[in-house]
């Protein structure tokens, strides 16, 4: 209740001083944490991207056949070579059901980006919500979701059943970050735009709505409630940033608005096509500091080439296996297509320079599967990778094998480097106190 | 005083005094089931009451420009998953879009004439009457209740202050309806409950969350004045008051929105939202046609349950249904019109022949497409989606260690069918028990292809469609759409996932009674759906409630001063 008074006497203040202009009287509240945004010579912040592809990669043709550094890529993962000194390869996770029934293709998911199953209403927020809390609470927006093959279902999702949207169209990401409501921050001129004061200014009403609603509801319908007033909160913060002027950053860049997008949808074309354009996009909210955390859904299930009669799920499991090559040969060519896309998502970051380093140095990219083999759908030697150092939070250039340990102990480590304060993570079998120490710097 | 606020006057005025004389409460009759009540359940609105609560506000023409926070499916239905959703921070941001592109749009000078009550006599001072009559009568639809003292001036204060900054009334006031349109009281409904007085150890709903249950069940949309005015003199605390509203409702041409609405969710109709079809396998299939087959299996449902309120089981017999040129091209039928240049447009009905194998909804492209990958039909598929849909019966998930190399050689040889490639699943036991549910009820359709288009053979081998549904054997599809209308299951599904619906939640154990009940009375009727309808509109189950811990404090929090309308209140 203070906080609203103050902000609204101070909103006041500014109009009736006539105080606007570029010097804005800053209160506490509408300052992050550092007291500036961004200041030039900072060191940048890290960036999590988090990347999933169901489907996962031939037995026997990924895992590289030595541990440690100096490892050579196995020839599912030749593509990433370029990138092979800033990642890891992680072999041997392993998913446990505690006996319930394994949902394929989604047992998996769940427990690489929860950490345990769901438990209805009160199931565990994703990995990435707890990140972006430490590193992106202050942002404009606190993670963006893309989906590269359609629909709107993303694998973020709060406690309390709040699933974020998944974005599907390059051309809608463009216009929600670089739109109207962008405020570059290297434009000399600032003016608080009056609209903003309003609105923040209203949506304090909503916020006062919380007590009496809250005495009122049961223990779950509470915790969804409180889900729905962080994300008030969310958009508050996103009005005080609006309103403050930004600390200019360098390497802070508006990308070309291209409209050359195609209908988001499971042909290779379009997960192609989008891809690169959703890359783009990624490289500069990154580097204009629009937000930290990025969650990519490659949405591989449907994917499709043009007049083929299956999927590539359906090929994994109705493909024989090729007596010469010893593997299934259309479910391999949409592996190399999958590793190719991620590929040239990493190059896209990569290429972006900031000062010393590029977008890529900065971020840790979480690249994570469902099953350790499609076809059969086992849930033991999964493998996970991990890109990019996180401006040296990370170890890079390594094999390690976890030996059939819970897969949690991969998040559970990216989660630590990111600062996330946690001890252990995960449910029953699929919690784990141990990082891999191997990585962590 | 403007004709506007004339309007709004007489309306408040008309509250008040129901309010005085509304307290002769009529004893209810006792329950015709006893029965042991669930839980209070909280439900996020759906996108499509979102759309429909604003389009009954303020008209066709307002609208949205935003994106919906992807809906969760719970126990077979959206509606269930209502209370289990909340909202993110990414949905949020659409909420709030959505609200302020409305309200911008009830404010333009195109419409505050026709939706404000009163308009102030400069725009751009502040003029508090005028904004406390506006938000509080608006704010009275949007949150399906009285806002509360604190509510009202909370939003009041909000757009004086908004107007200090903006110097614009208009612009000020829509502010504050876009904050009520992104507020909780709007974006969830809650059941408020308080004390039984006929039964010490339940709850009931108040009033207002008694009309909110009955018109998202019946309309899908948020409760209109006279249900509010029902809900505030006591009436539907009352047995024939209730009576009264539930048979205005259901004469009212928004049931048809209502039913929709449920059928659609049934029948997983959201998963056109991400139908696709290879192009080149199937170059009729197109978005349009996808559009058009949804709309096709609604309108025969209609036609049978609303129009002609015939027995619920023609649904799945009916020969008469509706076509596009579209459609028609994709069931290769002719479709004529008189018009001048002989193009028909638009919806025709349309009747299949007695030796047609198409007879019903689940021989219609929403049925056979729908449960198609994108390149094939698949009798699984389609077997799983009649089981789990049309009869509510779980088929459990396939095993995770599926090994599928005794059935590749032959999934892959020339000249096989579906029957061929499926028959190898009971040559293994863990596959076999599921399967032998699913494969003969899909078998039977593959005379549809995977848009659903009619073949009579399969990698140029004729197809055989018959086989057998829980002990009744039959030839071909239209055999099979026979079984299932006289399948015990058809009935009680459509009882079961309705009940659903209006409780926003699967039916209790101690429930079981009352859906027995329904179960019988609906077989009463002959099926017939309105009936039905009625019949859970009318039950004590739907407003009954067990109280929770939490229920002591909730009656505490909530008596703390609604509003009443009273003149004094008002400019």
């Amino acid at each position: 209740m203070k906080g609203k008074l103050t902000r609204r006497t101070m909103l006041r203040g500014m109009l009736g001083g006539t105080a606007v202009g570029v010097g804005l009287p800053l209160l506490n509240c509408f300052l992050n944490e550092n007291g500036t945004a961004f200041a030039t010579g900072a060191p940048l912040p890290p960036l999590f991207v988090s990347w999933f592809q169901n489907l996962g990669f031939n037995p026997g043709r990924w895992k590289p056949e030595t541990l440690g550094a100096g490892y050579q890529n196995n020839v599912e993962l030749k593509v990433l070579d370029p990138f092979r000194d800033r990642m890891n390869v992680i072999s041997g996770l392993r998913y446990f059901m505690d006996g319930r029934p394994l949902e394929t293709h989604v047992s998996g998911v769940q427990i690489a980006t929860m950490g345990s199953l769901p438990l209805g209403a009160q199931s565990d927020p994703s990995l990435d919500t707890a990140i972006a809390d430490v590193i992106g609470a202050r942002n404009r927006y606190r993670s963006l979701e893309i989906a590269l093959s359609g629909g709107r279902q993303s694998l973020s999702r709060r406690r309390g059943g709040a699933v974020n949207p998944s974005e599907p169209s390059p051309a809608a990401l463009y216009a929600r970050l670089f739109g109207a409501d962008f405020r570059d921050p290297n434009d000399a001129q600032f003016t608080p735009d009056v609209q903003v004061m309003a609105r923040r200014s209203v949506l304090s009403a909503v916020g006062d709505e919380r007590r009496a609603m809250m005495q009122r509801l049961g223990t779950a319908d509470r915790a969804r409630l409180e889900e729905y007033f962080t994300s008030v909160r969310q958009i508050e913060q996103q009005l005080d940033l609006e309103l403050q002027a930004p600390a200019p950053i360098a390497a802070c860049r508006l990308p070309a608005n291209r409209a050359n997008e195609e209908d988001p949808g499971r042909a290779v074309a379009a997960v192609k096509q989008n891809n690169e354009l959703f890359a783009e996009l990624v490289a500069h909210a990154a580097a204009c500091d629009q937000t930290r955390v990025f969650n990519v859904n490659f949405g591989t299930q449907g994917l499709r080439t043009p007049g083929g009669v299956r999927d590539w799920h359906s090929l994994t499991h109705e493909e024989p296996i090729d007596p010469v090559l010893g593997y299934q040969r259309e479910v391999t060519w949409f592996i190399d297509f999958a590793t190719a896309t991620f590929a040239q998502f990493l190059h896209k970051l990569d290429r972006y320079q900031e000062g010393e380093g590029s977008v890529l140095d900065r971020s840790v990219v979480l690249w994570q599967t469902d099953h350790g083999y499609a076809r059969t759908h086992t849930m033991d030697e999964v493998p996970a990778l991990t890109i990019g150092g996180a401006g040296g939070r990370l170890r890079t250039g390594l094999h390690v094998n976890i030996n059939g340990d819970p897969s949690t102990r991969v998040g559970l480590t990216v989660q630590q480097a990111l600062g996330v304060p946690l001890n252990s993570w995960g449910r029953l079998s699929n919690q784990t106190s141990r990082t891999i120490t191997e990585i962590l710097a | 005083m403007s004709k506007q606020q004339g309007r709004t006057w007489r309306w408040l005025a008309g509250l008040a005094t129901l309010g005085v004389v509304g307290v002769a409460v009529m004893a209810l009759r006792p329950a015709p089931v006893s029965f042991e009540p669930g839980e209070a359940v909280t439900r996020r609105l759906s996108a499509e009451q979102y759309e429909n609560i604003i389009r009954d506000l303020f008209g066709e023409d307002i609208e949205l420009g935003g994106r919906f926070e992807p809906d969760m499916r719970v126990d077979g239905l959206f509606a269930i998953g209502a209370s289990h959703v909340s909202i993110s921070p990414a949905g949020m941001e659409q909420y709030d879009a959505m609200g302020r592109t409305v309200a911008a749009q009830v404010m333009a000078e195109s419409h505050r004439e026709a939706l404000l009550p009163c308009q102030p006599q400069d725009a751009s001072a502040f003029d508090e009457a005028c904004a406390r009559t506006f938000l509080q009568d608006v704010g009275l639809l949007l949150y399906r209740r009285p806002l509360t003292h604190s509510q009202l001036d909370s939003y009041v204060a909000a757009a004086q202050e908004a107007n200090e900054l903006l110097g614009d009334f208009y612009q000020s006031v829509g502010l504050s309806l876009a904050a009520m349109l992104a507020s909780p009281s709007f974006l969830f409904f809650e059941e408020v409950t308080e004390p039984d007085p006929r039964n010490a150890d339940h709850h009931r709903l108040d009033g207002y969350s008694k009309a909110s249950q009955l018109s998202f069940f019946l309309w899908n949309s948020a409760p209109d004045r006279m249900l509010l005015d029902a809900a505030h003199n006591g009436e539907l605390h009352t047995r024939s008051g209730l009576r009264r509203q539930v048979d205005r409702m259901l004469d009212s041409p928004r049931l048809e929105a209502g039913l929709r609405a449920f059928f659609a969710d049934n029948y997983l109709f959201s998963d056109f939202e991400t139908l696709a079809k290879d192009g080149q396998l199937f170059p009729k299939f197109s978005a349009q046609v996808a559009a058009d087959a949804r709309e096709q299996t609604l309108r025969t449902i209609m036609d049978v349950v609303l129009h002609r309120d015939a027995d619920f089981r023609e649904v799945f017999t009916t020969r008469r249904t509706f076509m596009t040129p579209e459609l028609a091209s994709v069931y290769r039928v002719p479709l004529f019109s008189e018009v001048p240049n002989g193009a028909p447009e638009g919806w025709h009905e349309y009747e299949f022949a007695a030796d047609d194998p198409r007879g019903g909804i689940l021989t219609q492209v929403a049925f056979t497409a729908l449960h198609s990958p994108a390149g094939r039909s698949s009798p699984t598929l389609r077997g799983k989606a009649l089981r789990e849909v049309v009869l509510c019966q779980k088929v459990p998930a396939p095993p995770g260690d599926i090994d599928f190399t005794q059935f590749e050689d032959l999934a892959n040889a020339e000249g096989s069918t579906a029957r061929e490639r499926l028959t190898a699943h009971s040559s293994v036991p863990s596959c076999a028990g599921c399967h032998k549910i699913m494969d003969p009820i899909g078998l039977a359709m593959e005379h549809f292809d995977g848009i659903g288009e009619l073949r009579l053979t399969d990698n140029g081998v004729p197809i055989d469609p018959s086989g057998d549904l829980d002990g009744t054997s039959y030839d071909d599809a239209d055999g099979l759409t026979q079984a299932v209308a006289q399948h015990p299951a058809a009935t009680s599904c459509v009882v079961e996932r309705l009940s659903a619906r209006a409780l926003g939640r699967l039916v209790a154990r101690g429930e079981r009674p009352w859906i027995k009940h329904l179960n019988d009375s609906f077989g009463d009727s002959g099926y017939r759906l309105r009936e039905l309808l009625r019949e859970i509109s009318l039950s004590e189950a739907l407003y009954t409630v067990t109280p929770t811990a939490s229920d002591a404090g909730a009656v505490a929090a909530l008596s703390t001063s609604p509003a009443t309308l009273t003149l004094e209140d008002t400019p």
